[in-house]
């Protein structure tokens, strides 16, 4: 690991955890790597309970903090369930992690920590990961009977259903999402840093190659002799002719402006053309009441 | 005394049905925010408590997934509105942390010094609001005035009063004025000890409020950690735990402050954790305004941070750097890390996964309030129905935040 230059939180070492760690959950650990200071752990989805129960139970990881869903569509079990771990004792955190898809349940830790079922409840509402065993596996952030599962790479940002008070019906009405003007992203990335799309030329790659190199052995095929040097030399337009008249040219430099005259009269003051003027008594007159 | 025993009706054989449901918000003024609890009664006796959440869900963390680094910064104030830099603050250490990039000195100085502010700022509002909760009205508005002062100084510090976008990744957005710093340190010796203390001494020893609070939702050790507990929550409970001392970042090893424990567990001890992590907070901020090195407030890493704004009128690379930070934003290595810090509120996470690209692949966000409340249902079981507003105050929820 490269000298640690960030001032992000600073916990104990991790130095031999991920060994050590790795000998303890035997066959039950798929993959392990420490990248970024911070040790993750790929468990067998089947045995996550029993992983997690010998990380807190021998190994003195107390605190499940965070259960974290992530989608990556392209896999073949898409979903990844990531466990936040944290030792109080040791002061050390690990991250363990499963893969699941959408018809392969994850055996619940509810058993372990009583915290696990709203962050299975989460992950289940947000990617439709299921958690057998879990008891009480409702929807928890989405509205009250949304369908789908929103956090999914697939699912588009703006949703499919908006909605809004209706003046006529006097409740809040549901329609479907009608945007004025579609959803805008825009490709910032630099055509030498990966772009996917071809550059121009690069279709030149794919052409054959050439067989029989062109070369010129003797100077006759060249087609340069005297013949085409005099031909070269004769004059095609005549010269330009002087006249007497005179042609436009471009414009002389103009002068620097002349300063201005100073001004006439005293300047110094305008203070009391901006004050308001003083208001002068008027005479009283007979017509005022 | 055998009269008052209910007894099953011997001709019908109906049950005689005691328990009641009743619905806790979604529009209460002591809910914090839009929580609806479905409450389970036996007279005034909770037997079990539902919340529902995801009231105010917006999707932060999907709407980041579409937007730059720099640009996915913003949403974190509109997380926990009431402590706007202890949100930022993850982030910006998330991504410093898969750039491996190093922050100066001064920048991480500020960091600290207006991240401090914050928890005062919030303990303000949680406080006040707890007072106000189980009946009292004054000290929340003395309080109010205490809570003022800060986002007055947060304006000074970054032109808004409360979604700063400040904290940036590889240091701060800008400078301050030294009269800025030293206002606070006056205001650190005069106005908020005067305030503060004079708001508390009416709290504090409090016949009423005692009864309100002490011995209600008694968490152990054990169930603290078993229920994910962070914070103020934790410390309660009497675990010495705060992420400033045990896990420092920025330059929290180089202060000298105290975290406050509980002895019993429940809301008043709460309460009075938060009362002490005020006067360490302030005392956290004077070290800092004593301590403030001169110097640069960002990292000079063209590649992340944006020249200054002089500087690129002149220079043609800062100009180039310039363009390209604010449309393309930067690359963050791929790779993946959960940094937390000690937000105010407790121990708030960013699980941030990045693809190598200018967006974050994923950033998932641990919110402290959301298992703060997931336990509310344990603590407030067997509790009276008055008491709910009580336990609701001491977890200091905000929604912003737990629904994300």
């Amino acid at each position: 690991m490269a000298t640690v230059l960030h001032s992000a939180p600073r916990f104990a070492s991790s130095e031999g955890v991920r060994e050590t760690l790795a000998a303890a959950l035997g066959d039950m650990l798929l993959a392990s790597k420490e990248r970024h200071g911070e040790v993750v752990f790929g468990v067998e989805r089947e045995r996550i309970e029993d992983a997690l129960r010998l990380l807190r139970d021998e190994h003195d990881y107390q605190q499940l903090m965070e259960i974290a869903g992530v989608d990556y569509p392209d896999r073949e079990e898409r979903f990844e369930v990531v466990y936040m771990l944290l030792s109080l004792t040791k002061n050390h955190r690990i991250m363990v992690k499963v893969r699941a898809a959408e018809n392969t349940p994850v055996p619940t830790v509810t058993t372990l920590w009583p915290v696990a079922g709203w962050l299975e409840r989460e992950v289940f509402d947000l990617y439709g990961v299921i958690f057998e065993g879990n008891t009480d596996l409702r929807r928890i952030l989405t509205d009250y009977g949304f369908e789908g599962f929103p956090f999914r790479k697939d699912f588009p940002l703006t949703g499919y259903q908006e909605l809004r008070y209706s003046e006529e019906e006097k409740r809040v009405v549901y329609e479907p999402v009608e945007l004025p003007q579609d959803f805008r992203t825009f490709e910032f990335t630099s055509p030498w840093e990966g772009a996917d799309y071809p550059l121009p030329g690069d279709e030149k790659a794919a052409m054959p190659q050439v067989v029989e190199v062109k070369t010129t052995e003797a100077p006759k095929q060249t087609g340069s002799n005297a013949k085409t040097n005099a031909k070269a030399a004769e004059k095609v337009a005549p010269a330009p002719r002087k006249t007497a008249t005179k042609e436009p040219r471009a414009p002389e430099p103009t002068e620097d402006r002349p300063a201005k005259a100073p001004r006439k009269g005293k300047s110094a003051g305008t203070k009391a053309a901006t004050q308001p003027k003083p208001r002068t008594r008027r005479k009283k007159t007979d017509g005022d009441s | 005394m055998a009269g008052l025993i209910q007894e099953a009706s011997p001709t019908t054989g109906d049950e005689v049905i005691t328990n009641y449901t009743i619905n806790f918000g979604p529009q209460h003024p002591a809910a914090h925010g839009v929580l609806r609890m479905v409450m389970e009664l036996d007279g005034e006796i909770i037997e079990r408590i539902d919340p529902h959440v995801g009231l105010l869900h917006r999707g932060t963390e999907k709407l980041i997934e579409y937007k730059t680094y720099l640009q996915a910064l913003p949403y974190f104030d509109r997380l926990d509105y009431c402590s706007p830099l202890g949100m930022e603050h993850s982030y910006v250490l998330a991504i410093e942390k898969l750039l491996n990039l190093e922050v100066p000195l001064r920048g991480q100085y500020l960091r600290v010094l207006f991240a401090e502010l914050t928890r005062i700022c919030n303990h303000m509002l949680n406080l006040g609001s707890h007072v106000m909760d189980v009946g009292a009205m004054t000290p929340n508005l003395w309080l109010f005035e205490v809570r003022e002062d800060c986002l007055n100084f947060f304006e000074r510090m970054s032109g808004a009063r409360m979604h700063h976008a400040w904290f940036r990744p590889g240091g701060v957005h800008q400078d301050v004025p030294l009269k800025l710093l030293t206002d606070i340190g006056d205001w650190l010796d005069t106005r908020l000890p005067r305030l503060f203390e004079d708001a508390m001494s009416l709290v504090i020893d409090n016949r009423i409020f005692k009864q309100r609070n002490v011995d209600i939702a008694v968490v152990s050790k054990e169930d603290a950690v078993a229920w994910g507990f962070s914070g103020p929550m934790i410390r309660a409970s009497g675990i010495p735990w705060d992420l400033r001392k045990s896990q420092p970042y920025d330059v929290y090893d180089r202060m000298d402050f105290e975290v406050p424990v509980g002895t019993n567990g429940d809301c008043y001890d709460r309460f009075m954790v938060r009362v002490e992590e005020v006067r360490q907070s302030a005392r956290i901020m004077k070290q800092c305004l004593r301590e403030m090195p001169e110097g640069p407030v960002a990292s000079t890493d063209r590649k992340v941070v944006p020249p200054k704004r002089a500087e690129m009128k002149q220079s043609m690379e800062a100009l180039i750097h310039h363009f390209k930070l604010y449309t393309e934003g930067f690359h963050v290595p791929a790779g993946e890390v959960y940094v937390a810090t000690e937000s105010p509120k407790g121990e708030f996470g960013v699980y941030l996964v990045s693809d190598g690209s200018n967006k974050p692949y994923r950033c998932k966000i641990r919110p402290t309030a959301f298992s703060h409340l997931q336990a509310m249902d344990f603590m407030s079981k067997g509790h009276m129905l008055p008491d709910t507003t009580a336990i609701l105050s001491a977890i200091d929820v905000v929604f912003g935040e737990c629904d994300r």
